[in-house]
Order: structure tokens, then sequence, then C-alpha cells
């Protein structure tokens, strides 16, 4: 498997398909035991996980596991002290981050007074301020509600406009389904399957295989085979525009006939 | 709908107002549930849906304190005057988080530990465990640890711990969120299997309607502590789906799709809640 | 020594008819083989109690972990053995080394075949602890409750660590990087936000408790009940007649100490 800089990449299975343990060893948490992994041709194991983290930044999950400071602030700032970010560079690029995801009133409240969608927000900043050329979300939108979703989404793929490889890691079907990236599909910690999302997603043995269900625009459009509709439709903005042809079609042969 | 079966709860003018916090968290709650009904609760995040569920078992106001104002029945008794524990015959309660609401070190004892602390006698134990285990699939897993389980096992077994009190309402509050699709929609299947064999009164509190919209007949809006829709899904999706939408609310995808094209002018009929019947009304279109 | 010591007093959730025995009768049969060894120090006798317990060892399927934690041990046991040499006769020596193993392998043959949940059993048959956890805590079983409790969460207060210290060194935390104090303060991070999911994850479980109708009223019933066996009564009959005797012995015959 290969990630390139730039690219837009999910990675689907159920839940202990090793999603988490494969996103683990793009930043050196985890070392291969079998097989090579290298990050801009360096091996990991001959890495640390500092040095590798500048370039492949991980979101974990759940933002309780990480948030510790006493503001918003210290807390987006603390990995760049880490990597050793000058002062000034510090405050510039938090300010800059915070701006970013609507987080700059926040800067000097303490994490922990957020909302659970604040927090994974901060967290996110917290990632996010240093640059990484490689953004890994391990499942994003858990806990999030539809707006806070949308919001991501447009986030995400603003960032990756911009040239950042961004790699997520979900079961959330409909989410994946709106952002079409390229997807991973992952069972037993096996890849069996690599694709655009609706190839993948809009393919019965896959889905099956990877324990998932098919995305409801799916679902549908696999029904809908006998009008000469396509079936590898996943998002709702294809779904319309396919349907709004069919439909006018339907029209006018009715207007006629009449 | 409530009309026709018994009534299970009943609320009249309810509110609540956290200790310490400046707002009414319910405000003018007036809702009557009907013994077996499926009913979805939904809402943006801090609309009041799950305060409102924890006046259903108690936990408020004897676990988190408050003020309560108007009345809250259920089945007949009222909740301010009655403890937790007693409620929790009443009312089972499952959460989100399935590692929190485990206690015991294997699933056999995990899902005698309600029926244990009811006082109840060794053999009635013993039924009820078994039969909480079989109803929720979860016999094969009753000898291991609750950390040795998956994320959609533990929140089965959770449901086993709740069933065995033999409620007459079950609470969910978002009990999926941690869970893959497919495992979801096998918890959401086990829970309407228990309504429709045991008419047990089942309420969802969950964002995303797609995965709930297939078993619930009844849907329950709620925003800033009130209810502002009540009613059929059919009938609420259609009539106020730019509102839900504005809430935030996770719709169907095909009711989605489907008020696109109708804003469009391309389809008349009122948005379909799941993808069956989208199909349904799609093809009958595309034959014309 | 390192922590693999600590896997000599891990339950292993095996049917073996040492698994099965009571642990109040269980636990008789240790103070049985711990009194005479604190008492005396033949080597005879102490070699003669520690060889008496191989057999139940291998009864139990736990003989390998046993030797595994006693191999962990060896350090301490050189350096009691090397001190002791020193300071006294080579008979002390020998005599101390071999109480300190088989002090070790009394409690680690008590903790390795009795499941938590037995001993939770026999903590709410104790009359004494029964009638603290009331005037303590207010209803009987609540000892032998935090007890199992704290048990079952164990591992997944471990995952979660692990998370934590994952999370951070994704955020450049080194933590074995600079001089001791700042190696300790390394530690913040990680300890500050286990420490709240610690507190997050209680509130949850007792509003959890609440739903299940704990603690109940004072007739709570246990589906499952420890239950003396003949078994169990030639066992407690046996050690308290071998505590007995040591002590007679021990104040008869005036038995040298050291």
């Amino acid at each position: 498997m290969k990630i390139d800089s730039g690219d837009f990449l999910a990675i689907m299975g159920e839940n202990g398909a090793g999603k988490t343990t494969l996103a683990k060893q793009l930043n050196g948490l985890l070392k291969p035991s079998l097989g090579k992994v290298t990050v801009d041709g360096d091996d990991t194991t001959k890495k640390s996980v500092a040095q590798l983290s500048r370039r492949v930044g991980i979101v974990f999950q759940n933002p309780d596991h990480l948030l510790f400071s006493e503001t918003v602030k210290e807390e987006v700032g603390f990995a760049l002290k880490n990597f050793g970010f000058e002062p000034d560079v510090v405050v510039k690029q938090v300010e800059r981050t915070l701006e970013a995801l609507d987080l700059a009133h926040y800067a000097d409240t303490s994490p922990f007074l957020l909302s659970g969608g604040e927090r994974k927000r901060v967290a996110l900043a917290a990632v996010l301020a240093w640059e990484p050329d490689y953004l890994v979300l391990d499942e994003p939108t858990i806990g999030q509600d539809y707006q806070q979703k949308e919001r991501l989404r447009n986030f995400i793929l603003q960032l990756n406009s911009q040239g950042k490889a961004v790699v997520m890691v979900t079961h959330d079907v409909e989410f994946v389904a709106e952002c079409n990236p390229k997807v991973v599909l992952m069972s037993k910690g096996r890849i069996v399957a690599q694709g655009q999302a609706d190839e993948i997603l809009s393919d019965d043995d896959l889905i099956q295989k990877a324990s998932l269900v098919k995305p409801q625009m799916a679902k549908l459009f696999s029904q809908l085979g006998e009008f000469g509709l396509p079936r590898d439709v996943v998002d709702v903005h294809r779904a319309k525009m396919l349907l709004e042809e069919k439909l006018s079609e339907v029209k006018i042969r009715v207007a006629q006939s009449s | 709908m409530a009309g026709t079966r018994a009534e299970t709860i009943a609320a009249k003018g309810l509110g609540f107002q956290y200790a310490g916090s400046p707002s009414k968290a319910l405000d003018d709650i007036n809702i009557a549930i009907g013994q077996g009904e499926f009913l979805l609760l939904t809402g943006p995040s801090g609309c009041g849906k799950t305060t409102l569920c924890r006046c259903l078992n108690g936990l408020i106001p004897n676990f988190h304190p408050g003020e309560m104002s108007g009345e809250l029945l259920v089945d007949g008794i009222s909740v301010a005057a009655e403890t937790t524990s007693e409620l929790s015959r009443k009312v089972g309660y499952v959460f989100q988080n399935p590692e929190n609401q485990l206690f015991a070190l294997t699933v056999e004892k995990d899902v005698a530990f309600g029926p244990e602390n009811l006082g109840l006698t060794r053999e009635e134990i013993r039924d009820r465990v078994d039969w909480a285990m079989g109803a929720t699939g979860t016999v094969a897993l009753k000898d291991l640890a609750p950390y040795e389980l998956s994320g959609g096992q533990q929140q089965r077994v959770a449901l086993a711990g709740v069933l065995a009190m033999k409620p007459s309402v079950i609470v969910l509050d978002e009990p999926t969120s941690f869970l893959d699709p497919r495992t979801a929609e096998e918890v959401m299947g086990a829970v309407d299997n228990l309504r429709r064999e045991n008419g047990i009164t089942v309420i969802v509190v969950e964002h995303r309607l797609d995965l709930v919209g297939r078993y619930a007949e009844r849907i329950v809006v709620m925003d800033h502590g009130r209810i502002v829709a009540d009613g059929k899904v059919e009938d609420v999706l259609d009539a106020e789906f730019d509102r839900l939408s504005g809430l935030g609310i996770g719709l169907p995808k095909v009711s989605l799709l489907w008020s696109l094209l109708k804003r469009d002018g391309l389809v008349s009929e009122r948005l379909p809640t799941h993808v069956e019947s989208a199909v349904k009304m799609l093809s009958e279109r595309l034959r014309n | 020594m390192s922590l693999r010591v600590l896997n000599g007093f891990k339950f292993s959730s095996l049917r073996t008819p040492v698994h099965r025995l009571d642990p109040r009768a269980k636990f008789m049969l240790v103070i049985g083989i711990i009194v005479p060894s604190l008492l005396f120090t033949n080597v005879y006798l102490l070699s003669g109690l520690l060889l008496v317990q191989v057999p139940l060892l291998l009864v139990g399927r736990v003989a390998r972990r046993w030797v595994q934690s006693l191999r962990a041990g060896v350090f301490l046991s050189a350096l009691i053995f090397v001190v002791n040499f020193f300071t006294g006769p080579l008979a002390n020596a020998v005599a101390l080394t071999l109480r300190f193993l088989l002090l070790m392998t009394a409690f680690s043959f008590f903790f390795m075949t009795t499941s938590p949940d037995d001993l939770g059993l026999a903590i709410d048959k104790v009359g004494f602890i029964r009638w603290l956890s009331r005037r303590w805590l207010g209803y009987p079983n609540a000892l032998s409750f935090t007890f199992t409790t704290a048990v079952r969460l164990v591992p997944t207060m471990a995952v979660d660590a692990q998370t934590v210290v994952d999370a951070q060194r994704s955020r450049g935390l080194e933590l074995d990087k600079g001089n001791l104090l700042k190696r300790v303060r390394n530690y913040i991070p990680i300890l500050i936000p286990l420490l709240l999911i610690a507190i997050r994850r209680s509130l949850e479980l007792a509003e959890a408790l609440e739903a299940r109708g704990f603690p109940g009223k004072e007739g709570r019933t246990s589906l499952f009940e420890l239950r003396f066996k003949l078994v169990d009564y030639a066992l407690l009959g046996i050690s308290l007649a071998g505590i007995v005797l040591s002590f007679w012995v021990f104040f008869h015959y005036r038995v040298p100490t050291i």
C-alpha cells in the first residue's frame, strides 16, 4: 500500500479489522514485525516517533486521551514546543490554527469546559498546528452531529486541495460516500480492496466481506438498474443529477403522449 | 397512536433545571407514550433529550440534582416520589459507552447483577438471566470478561443486563455511536425484536435517522429543552424537513435526495424515510 | 526484577480442581504454609513446604507461569542470599532465600488460581467485612463490589494508558528525554488525561449502577454462591491443624530463630 503526498484516503473496515493498527504504523508508534513501512523513503524502524510525527500527524479518536493543558492556546502549542519551534513561530502558528478551526474565541478557555464536539476540534487543531504533510484522522466523525460533520468535510477537502495528504480511519460509510476519497478496505488484518469510494462502496461482495453496510444511495441505485441507471452511485449530489435527467425524460415522454 | 394503547409514560408540563445551570434543560414537556411503542427521540446536541431520558428512570432528580417541575408518570407512578433503584424495575437504561456499564468479571454475572440487586429468588434470577441472554444472542459469551468482547457484543450484553430487570420501557441513549454500521444494525434489530415479541416500549435517542428510521413509528424532535415536533416518522420528516436539517439532525439520505428533487418540481409525493419506499416510488415514476 | 513478576499473580481462568477449591479454604492453606515457614528456619522443613506446593501448581496448570515469575524474581533472591551470606552463617542465607521463594510461591499460587469473582464472593461471606462495609459505606457488600469492579477495570485502564501515551508521543512528547526533573515533568501530559478519564468513567459507572438498581436492599441475592465441599473442609482442617501444631512446637521447644 502506498500513500502519495496530496492523497485523500479512507481506511475502512469493521471494528477490530486492523485499521487503527495500520494508522499507528504510519508514525512509528508501532513498528512492523514483518515487512517494511517507509515515510518519504525513511524506514520507520530507524526513526523516532517524534521525528516521524513531524511529518505524519495523527489525530486520535477521543480528545480526552490527549487534552491536559490549562488553556486551549497552550494545548495547541504543546506539540510545537516539543518539536522545537521558535516561541514567536509557536504563537503565530497557534493563532492561525485556532482561527482556521473557528476556535479563536476559546484561546484562553480550559479545554475541559468545552463541549464534546469542540474538544474534538481542539484535538484536531493540536495536530494541524505543526502542519504535518500527512494528516491521519482516527474516526473523525464519531460523536459529531450532522452539521459538525459537514463542517469537518469541507475542512478536510480544503486541506486536501492545499496539497496535504489526508488519511481517515473510519467506518462511517455515509461520510465517506459524501467525500468520495480513495478507499482502502480492510478485513481481519488484511487489505481486501483498494479503489475509489463509489466503486468500493457499491460492491456487494466487498461490503459484505468488510462487515460494512452500503450507503443509502448505493442501496437505492442497486435496485434501479432496470431503468438504465448506473449502480456505482454513493453520494446524494450525483444521485440527484442522474435522477433529474431521467425524471425530466419521463416527464417529457408523458407530456408528449398525452 | 398513544390513544389505542395503555399509556406507559405521561409527562405534563415537565421542566427541569440542573443545579448551577443558568437555564432550563427541559421546559414544559407534554408527552404520552403508549405501551409497545418504538419512539425515536432526536435533536441537536444539548437539546435536552438525554435530560428527558434521565427523568424517566429517576436519575433525575435522584442522581443529578436540580429543580423539577410539572408531572411525570411511569406506569402510573410519579417519578419524583420513587427511588432510582425502584424505577429500574420499570425503565431500563442502556448508555452510549458500553465499556462503562459492565461491572462484573463475566458476561453471565453482569447480566445477573441487576436482578441480584432486586433481591429475587435464585431460581427467578437464573430464569431471567437465561432469558435475557437468549433474547440478545449473548449466551455463547457467558464466560467471557467484558474486555474480551467487541463493542457490539458489549452493547448487547448491556442490553441483556437491562432486560433481565424485566422493565416495561427501555431507553437507549445513542447506543450505537461507537459501533460499526453492520453491528449497529444488528443491535437495533435485536431491540426491535424485543419490542415486537415482548411488547416492551423502546425509546431510542439518536441523531442519525437513517439507522433508526426503519424501526421507529414515532419521532419526537427536541430543541432548547422543548418538544418542537412529535408524530409519525413519515409525517414529521415530510412536514418539517427543512427545520430538521437546520437543527443538524442527520436525515436519511433518501429523504434528502427526495427533498431536492421535490424542490425542482420533479416529484410531488411525501418524502420516503427508508430505501425500500424510495425504490418503490421511483420505480413507479420511471416506469411511466 | 521486571514487571514479569506480576504475571505470576495474575488470575488465569481455567477449570481445574485447584481453581474449584473454595477461596476461603485455599487462603487458609496459604496461611498454613506461611505460618510454619515464618516460625522455623529448618532448611528441610522449608524445602518440604516449597515442594508440597508443586503438585498443586501442576494440577492448577500454572506451574509454567510460576517458573517464569521465579525467574523474574531471581535477582531479588540472589540479593537476599548475598546480603545474608555476608552477615551470618550459610544455613541462614539459604533459609531466608528459601523463605522468600516460598512466600512468593504461596501467594502467586493463590492469586493465579482464584478468580477475583470468587474472591469477591468470599469477601462477602466474611462477617467482619460485611460489618465494616456497612459502617463505612452504608451497605454490606460495598467492599467486595469495590474489589471486583477494580479488577474489572484494570484491563480497560491499561488500554487507556497505552492510548494516552501513544497520543502524546504523536505530539512529539519524548518520555525519556532530559534530566531527572524534566523526565518527571514529562509524565504530566500522561497523568492528567488518565486522571480525568478515570473520573469521567467513574461518574458514568455510578449512573449505570443506579440504573441497574444498585445497591438494592439488604436482602440482595447472589446467583452464584460459594459452597464448602468435602475437600474444602478437609483442606481447612489440615491447614488449621498445621498452624496449631506449628505454634505448639514453636512455644514448646523454643526453636532458635534468626
